[in-house]
């Protein structure tokens, strides 16, 4: 095993150099601070989310690296888009992951699904500096699944220029004076949220009525809406095309420090409060280095340094110290206490209501049954069109052989 | 009248077709500190700089272009050995086997992925491996290329004379030598239309490599999952870098062929440059 590694090292990086000696000499040098660590010669898999750890650019810690030099252990570092691709990836077997970092929901999804290794914490003994809060959580009763990575609210972000009324409710995304510069997330449960927070229901009721008033609302609200959007906003927003967006404040802050027209509120019905937490998936090869590399995560040096280049907020007081203070003391990363005990968190769902949630989704995005007969409308056209055409032929052929 | 129309037309044609790339580019500049994709925030090297400090971006492009490289070389080779034997079948079993070929370039591409990743899933677990990776990226790129090249070297075969062939082995050479020195240079330029469609097919590949690449990351794989933040302008200056390296490389080959024609027509005719 070890020698095959290494072998496919050495062929990684023959082409590497063979490939592209530009980029390899543009690489900057890092120099080691202290002794590294012998190579292990183990691999480790990790899958997190696209752009979500500090990777060496802007003068940020490389985290990998920094762990393998300390370690020996190498990091095979990939990324993913959504929670649901996650799911799939490790669904459908042949892929080998040590590390995985889901959202709250999936967390418990995977765990009530069996998919997720007990972690031994004797290993993880930075899990101290956790704060109280984020232990035992609602997705992982006990905390023995998972260590959280980082949290946020969601929040509205509005453009003072348009809208001059100070907004403290949700109920702003239903105003007809903003017709047409509305924008709504493009995922079932962050738009069912806020339909819920303004009902006052749990965002986890199994009360198919709750979610049907929900829709029902959602639907209403559709005329309203520009487009349902997830990375866009940050563009649509900017260029002033929209003038007001739920989005999940660590990402979204950057638009808050880079105009002094955009203001960012958590209204007063309350929010959703998300956690993403690292975990073993059970296939797991090398859990005793996965939950090196998970401890490594959790000191507060690393953890700092880290959220000061991703943008999220750390559930480590002790790693605030390594964070830009501009970032501590802002109410958009770390909103009060006030804020925080109108949060809710995400459970999964039972799969009746996740796809009870899907389907009305669909419908209140779409706008339902209506469409689809306008879809078979066009697809019968399309059949005319095309039957007529084969009997002009038909008809054009027979008359030039007459 | 009539020409400037024409003249006008191609003109939104090319517009049509690179415009995107051209705001890419400029894009690719922009010194705006947000990143934006619609605001310019005046010139700036920096998302050339980042590009060239961000390990996993590099990473990924290396194994996209590694994974091409292997993938083209494999199927020109398995392309050209299946077009010949395709090319001496009798009518009807040709057929048969073009109807066959032509089949997964119709599939729909998520199809072909998913039914792919389940046999190599299926396959490591026969075998006792862990995981799918390199080598089920490999394979499944070398299956959905091997159509195309197989498509571009057959209308080159067909042209060829049967005759030059037999014509070489009466002369009395070995049929193996006959191949490399009679049919092989007649048929490169439709081999290397193949190869290089196999290489650009492989490095675009998005939804074959989603369901089979396991824990190995390509370029397409790892710019999708930046959409849940935003795609960085990185991504701009790679694209751009791209370009201009594949520009400057068909200007090159395009320059070469044309000195190479043109000194050969000398050699050949005389009194074509004479005249």
């Amino acid at each position: 095993m070890k020698k095959r590694t290494k072998k496919y090292h050495a062929l990684h990086m023959a082409l590497y150099t063979a490939l592209c000696p530009v980029l390899t000499i543009l690489a900057p040098a890092q120099t080691a601070m202290a002794e590294a660590a012998p190579n292990k010669g183990v691999t480790i898999n990790v899958y997190n989310w696209g752009e979500y750890i500090a990777n060496g650019t802007d003068d940020s810690l490389d985290i990998n690296e920094e762990f393998t030099r300390r370690t020996g252990i190498q990091v095979n570092y990939t990324t993913f888009d959504s929670n649901e691709a996650l799911y799939s990836k490790l669904a459908g077997g042949g892929a080998d992951y040590d590390v995985i970092i889901p959202s709250d929901y999936m967390v418990s999804r995977l765990i009530s699904e069996n998919m997720l290794a007990e972690l031994d914490f004797s290993n993880i003994p930075n899990f101290e500096y956790i704060d109280e809060r984020f232990r035992d959580p609602d997705y992982d009763p006990g905390s023995r699944y998972s260590v959280p990575y980082t949290w946020g609210v969601v929040g509205l972000f509005y453009n003072t220029d348009y809208i001059k009324e100070d907004i403290t409710s949700w109920s702003a995304l239903w105003d007809d004076r903003y017709a047409g510069k509305i924008l709504m997330f493009d995922n079932p449960r962050d738009s069912f949220a806020i339909a819920q927070f303004l009902l006052g229901q749990s965002l986890n009721t199994a009360d198919e009525s709750d979610w049907a008033e929900a829709a029902a609302l959602l639907k209403q609200q559709k005329p309203l809406v520009q487009a349902y959007v997830m990375d866009r906003i940050f563009d649509k927003m900017e260029s002033e095309e929209a003038w007001i967006a739920p989005y999940y404040a660590g990402d979204a802050a950057i638009l808050v420090d880079n105009s002094d027209n955009i203001r960012f509120v958590v209204p007063e019905e309350g929010t959703n409060f998300f956690v993403d937490a690292m975990c073993i998936p059970i296939t797991s090869s090398h859990k005793a280095e996965a939950e090196a590399y998970i401890n490594f995560l959790c000191s507060p040096e690393i953890a700092g340094a880290n959220m000061d280049y991703v943008g999220y907020s750390t559930p480590e007081s002790a790693a605030k110290a390594y964070i830009s203070a501009e970032m501590v003391e802002s109410s958009i990363y770390y909103p009060d206490e006030e804020t925080l005990k109108r949060t809710q968190i995400f459970v999964n769902l039972p799969e009746e209501t996740a796809k009870l949630v899907d389907s009305l989704w669909a419908e209140a995005k779409m706008g339902g049954p209506g469409e689809s007969a306008v879809l078979i409308a066009i697809i019968l056209g399309f059949l005319g069109l095309y039957i007529a055409i084969l009997i002009y032929k038909r008809r054009k052929r027979r008359r030039e052989l007459a | 009248m009539k020409k400037t129309g024409a003249r006008i037309y191609t003109f939104l044609i090319f517009l049509f077709l690179y415009a995107p790339i051209l705001v890419l580019i400029v894009f690719s500049f922009n010194g705006s500190e947000t990143a934006s994709r619609t605001v310019w925030g005046g010139f700036s090297l920096r998302w050339y700089q980042k590009l060239f400090e961000d390990r996993l971006i590099l990473e990924a492009l290396r194994n996209t272009l590694f994974i091409a490289a292997v993938s083209a070389a494999a199927s020109t080779v398995l392309g050209t050995m299946a077009a010949i034997g395709i090319n001496s079948l009798k009518r009807l079993p040709r057929r048969i086997m073009m109807n066959i070929t032509n089949f997964p370039m119709v599939n729909p591409e998520i199809v072909t992925g998913v039914s792919l990743m389940l046999l190599f899933v299926s396959a490591v677990r026969l075998f006792g491996g862990r995981s799918l990776g390199m080598g089920s990226l490999v394979a499944a790129h070398i299956t959905f290329c091997l159509p195309y090249v197989i498509l571009s070297v057959l209308p080159k075969l067909r042209q060829l004379d049967p005759n030059l062939y037999e014509a070489a082995q009466d002369l009395g050479c070995p049929p193996v030598k006959a191949f490399f020195k009679v049919v092989l240079p007649e048929i490169m330029p439709g081999i290397v239309t193949g190869m290089i469609m196999a290489f650009t097919l492989s490095i675009d590949d998005f939804v074959i490599s989603y369901f089979t690449s396991g824990t190995t990351q390509t370029l397409p794989i790892y710019i999708y999952s930046m959409t849940r933040k935003r795609i960085s302008p990185e991504i701009n200056a790679l694209s751009t870098v791209l370009f201009a390296v594949i520009m400057v490389l068909l200007i090159v080959i395009n320059v070469r062929s044309f000195q190479d024609r043109g000194g050969r027509q000398k050699a050949e005719h005389p009194e074509i440059v004479q005249k």
